[in-house]
C-alpha cells in the first residue's frame, strides 16, 4: 500500500512535467488546430536557459528560492519570446496556407532547434545545478516525499492555476477562448487575432520553460535532444485529455505520468515509452476526442 | 550498353581517386605515418570514456614518437567520434578502415559499441584492441579482435564476493541497463556467483540508457528491503540513479562496475554516491611506482587525474606499438599474430597477456566513494 503511494507521488510528479509541456499543445491546437511539433524543443531550451541562468546568476551552488524564482523567471521569459518568434517567422506567413504546411514547417523548426542546440550548446550531457537541497520534505512510514518533488508539484499548481486565471477570468483570456471558437467571427468583433495567436504560443511556451527547470530540478540532465520523447508524450497526453482542452491537458499530463510509473514499477521499465503510444493510439481509435474534449462538427 | 557501364566505371574510379586525394589533404598526414584508427565516444552520455581513452593513446604515441616512433615510422592516431551511439561506432570504424586505410583499430569502452564496429574490422583483417570492453562477448567476434581489459564473468563474480563478504549482503537487488550488452552481462556474472555464494537477489530491475527517471524502480527496490543495489551500469545514469535513492530513503551503498569510473559520477552523484563501490582495472592513488609516474605525466599534459579508461587506452595503444615492432610489419595478419603473442606486457593497468580467447588476463581492483574522491579500497587476483 505505501509503495504504490510512493509511485503514486512519484508519477503525480513526474506526470506534472508532462502536464505543463501538454497544456502548450493544447492552447495552441485551441487557437490554430496546428500542432506544434517545436514544444518539445521549446521546452529543451527553457532547461538549457536555467542552467546558464542558475551559473550566470551565481545560484548553481547555493540552494535558495529566490535563486530558484529567478532561474524560473529567466527560462520561462526565455521560452516567451522564443514562442513568439517562432510563431511570429515560422506559423504567421503559412496562416493562409493548407494546413499541413506548417505541421510541416513545425517538425522543420523542431529540428532546426535540436541541431542548432547541439552546435551551439554542443552534444554532452549538461547536469542541472541542485537549486533546491534534496531532503526528505516529509516522511510517513516508507512514503518519501523530497521537496524536490513538493516543489516541482506546487510550481505546477500555481503556473496552472495562474493560467486557468487568465484564460477564464481576463478579457485576453476571453478573447483567446474567442478565437478558439471562430477566428473569423472574433476578427469581426475587433478581436486582434494575430496578437492573440501569439499570446497564446507566449504562455504555452512559458510553462514550457517552467517545466524544463522542472526536470531540471528532479531528473539533473539536460541535453540538446532532451526534448524529443517529452515532447511526443506531452502531445499524446494533450490527445489523451482532449487535445484543445486545457483541463484535459492537465489531467492528461498527470495520468500519464501516474501510468507510466506504474508500469516501469510493476510491470518492467522496457514498456514504459510504449505505454504512451499505446494509449495514443487506443485513444485515437476508440475516443478520438480525448477525455475532455467535445466532438464538433467539421467546418466547410 | 557494355559502353556506358565502362564509361561509369571510369567515372567511379575518377571519383574514387578525387576521394583519396582530398581524405589525404584534409587530414594532412606524414607519408610515412603508420596510421592508427581510434572510434570513440568523445561526445554523448558517455563522453569522458571515449576522451579519456583517447588522452591516453594519443599520450603514449606521443612519447612512443618522441623516442623515434616504431619500425622507423611515426605513428599517427586519427580519432572518429561515435557520439557515445551504437550504430555510429560501426560506421566509425567503416570510415577509419575504407578512408583513412589504419593499419589497426583501437576502440571502445562501451561493449555494444566494440561488438557493433568489430565485425567490420574482422571482415577487413584489420585488428582490432578494445581497451576497456568487458563483455565477453566482444573478443568472440573473430580472431583480429582483443582487449586489454579482464572481461565480466571475473568482474562479476569480483563484486559478488565483495557484496557477500566484505559488506556481508544476504539479499542484493539488481538494477541495470537493458540496452548495454556490459550492463546485462555484468547483472547477469553478477547475480550467478552471488546466488552461488548463498546471497539471494530480492529485485531484479532494468533500465534503458538515456532513462532520467528511475524512482519507480528505485521504489519497488526499496520495498524488497535489500543489504546492497548492484547498479553495473554507465556514469551518467548511477549518479542519477543515486540520487533518487537517496531522496527515496535508500541508505544502502551501491554497488558497480567500471562504468562508474568517471570523473563524472562524482560530479553528477555528489553526496548521494558517497560509502559506494566499484570494480575497476586501476586505482590512480596506487603506490606502484609505474602508475605514480604515468599519473604525473598525464597530469602535467592534460590536467585531472586519470581514469581507468585513460589508463587502458595508453596500454592498449602501448601494446599495439610493441606489437607492431614485434612483427615488424604493418601488414594484418603479421600485426595480428604479434598481438596474440604478446607476454608479460608491463602495462599500467597491471601485466598484460593475451590469453587464447585473445583476453587479457588481469587484476581488479574495488574502489571506494570517499570524501567526493576515488580511494583504493583492495585488489582482487584473477586467480
Amino acid at each position: 500500500m505505501e509503495n504504490l503511494l510512493q509511485q503514486l507521488v512519484n508519477g503525480i510528479a513526474w506526470g506534472s512535467i508532462y502536464a505543463l509541456v501538454a497544456l502548450g499543445y493544447t492552447m495552441v491546437y485551441g487557437v490554430l488546430r496546428l500542432i506544434n511539433f517545436a514544444h518539445g524543443e521549446v521546452y529543451m531550451v527553457g532547461a538549457m536557459t536555467g542552467f546558464y541562468a542558475a551559473h550566470a546568476l551565481g545560484v548553481a551552488d547555493r540552494p535558495s528560492a529566490l535563486g530558484l524564482a529567478a532561474t524560473l523567471l529567466a527560462a520561462m521569459a526565455t521560452c516567451a519570446a522564443l514562442g513568439a518568434t517562432i510563431e511570429r517567422v515560422a506559423y504567421r506567413p503559412l496562416r493562409r496556407a493548407p494546413r499541413l504546411a506548417p505541421l510541416i514547417t513545425a517538425i522543420g523548426v523542431s529540428l532546426l532547434l535540436q541541431n542548432a542546440g547541439q552546435l551551439v550548446l554542443g552534444a554532452d550531457p549538461k547536469f542541472f545545478p541542485p537549486l533546491v537541497a534534496s531532503r526528505e520534505a516529509w516522511r510517513v512510514g516508507s512514503l518519501a516525499v523530497s521537496n524536490i518533488q513538493l516543489t516541482v508539484m506546487a510550481t505546477a499548481v500555481v503556473l496552472m492555476a495562474g493560467l486557468e486565471l487568465v484564460v477564464m477570468r481576463t478579457r485576453v483570456g476571453r478573447a483567446m477562448r474567442a478565437v478558439a471558437q471562430d477566428a473569423d467571427a472574433a476578427a469581426l468583433m475587433g478581436v486582434p487575432v494575430d496578437r492573440i495567436i501569439q499570446l497564446t504560443f507566449v504562455l504555452g511556451s512559458a510553462l514550457a520553460g517552467a517545466a524544463g527547470i522542472q526536470v531540471g530540478l528532479s531528473n539533473p540532465k539536460i541535453d540538446p535532444l532532451m526534448g524529443l520523447m517529452p515532447g511526443l508524450k506531452a502531445f499524446v497526453a494533450a490527445v489523451l485529455g482532449g487535445i484543445g482542452s486545457i483541463p484535459g491537458a492537465m489531467v492528461g499530463g498527470l495520468l500519464l505520468g501516474v501510468v507510466e510509473t506504474l508500469v516501469a514499477g510493476y510491470l518492467s521499465s522496457t514498456y514504459r515509452d510504449a505505454i504512451a503510444f499505446v494509449i495514443l493510439i487506443a485513444i485515437l481509435l476508440y475516443r478520438p476526442t480525448g477525455l475532455f474534449g467535445s466532438a464538433q462538427a467539421e467546418k466547410v | 550498353m557494355v559502353r556506358t557501364a565502362r564509361r561509369a566505371g571510369g567515372i567511379a574510379v575518377a571519383a574514387v581517386a578525387l576521394l583519396a586525394c582530398g581524405s589525404g589533404h584534409s587530414g594532412g598526414t606524414a607519408k610515412d605515418a603508420i596510421r592508427v584508427g581510434h572510434f570513440a565516444s568523445l561526445t554523448g552520455d558517455t563522453a569522458t570514456f571515449g576522451r579519456s581513452a583517447d588522452r591516453g593513446i594519443r599520450m603514449a604515441v606521443e612519447e612512443l614518437n618522441a623516442a623515434g616512433g616504431v619500425l622507423g615510422r611515426p605513428i599517427e592516431v586519427i580519432t572518429e567520434d561515435d557520439r557515445s551511439v551504437t550504430e555510429e561506432a560501426r560506421s566509425a570504424a567503416q570510415k577509419l578502415i575504407q578512408r583513412d586505410q589504419v593499419v589497426a583499430l583501437l576502440g571502445e569502452v562501451a561493449s555494444s559499441r566494440s561488438l557493433a564496429a568489430a565485425p567490420e574490422a574482422q571482415r577487413a583483417g584489420v585488428p582490432m584492441i578494445s581497451p576497456a570492453s568487458t563483455n565477453p562477448r566482444v573478443t568472440e567476434v573473430g580472431d583480429h579482435v582483443f582487449r586489454t581489459c579482464f572481461i565480466d564473468p571475473f568482474q562479476g563474480a569480483v563484486m559478488a564476493r565483495f557484496a557477500h563478504d566484505d559488506l556481508r549482503a544476504k539479499r542484493v537487488a539488481v538494477l541495470f541497463d537493458f540496452k548495454q550488452d556490459y550492463s546485462v552481462g555484468l547483472a547477469e556474472f553478477f547475480r550467478k556467483t552471488f546466488e552461488q555464494l548463498g546471497g539471494e537477489i530480492v529485485a531484479d530491475e532494468r533500465y534503458t540508457s538515456g532513462d532520467i527517471e528511475f524512482r519507480a524502480q528505485l521504489t519497488t527496490i526499496r520495498s524488497a528491503a535489500p543489504d546492497a543495489i548492484f547498479v553495473p551500469g554507465y556514469y551518467t545514469e548511477v549518479g542519477l540513479i543515486a540520487k533518487q535513492a537517496r531522496e527515496l530513503g535508500i541508505t544502502v551503498p551501491l554497488l558497480g562496475g567500471d562504468g562508474w569510473d568517471s570523473e563524472k559520477t562524482l560530479e553528477i552523484g555528489g553526496p548521494a554516491v558517497e560509502g559506494d563501490y566499484f570494480s575497476t582495472h586501476y586505482a590512480a592513488d596506487s603506490d606502484d611506482p609505474r602508475v605514480q609516474d604515468f599519473v604525473k605525466r598525464y597530469q602535467a599534459k592534460n590536467g585531472g587525474v586519470p581514469d581507468a579508461m585513460a589508463a587502458l587506452g595508453y596500454d592498449a595503444a602501448r601494446i599495439l606499438a610493441d606489437s607492431l615492432a614485434r612483427a615488424g610489419k604493418t601488414d594484418g595478419p603479421a600485426l595480428r599474430d604479434a598481438i596474440a603473442s604478446t607476454k608479460d606486457f608491463a602495462g599500467v593497468t597491471g601485466r598484460i597477456t593475451i590469453d587464447p580467447q585473445r583476453n587479457a588476463v588481469k587484476d581488479a581492483v574495488v574502489l571506494k566513494i570517499d570524501g567526493g574522491r576515488f580511494r583504493y579500497h583492495r585488489t582482487v587476483s584473477a586467480q
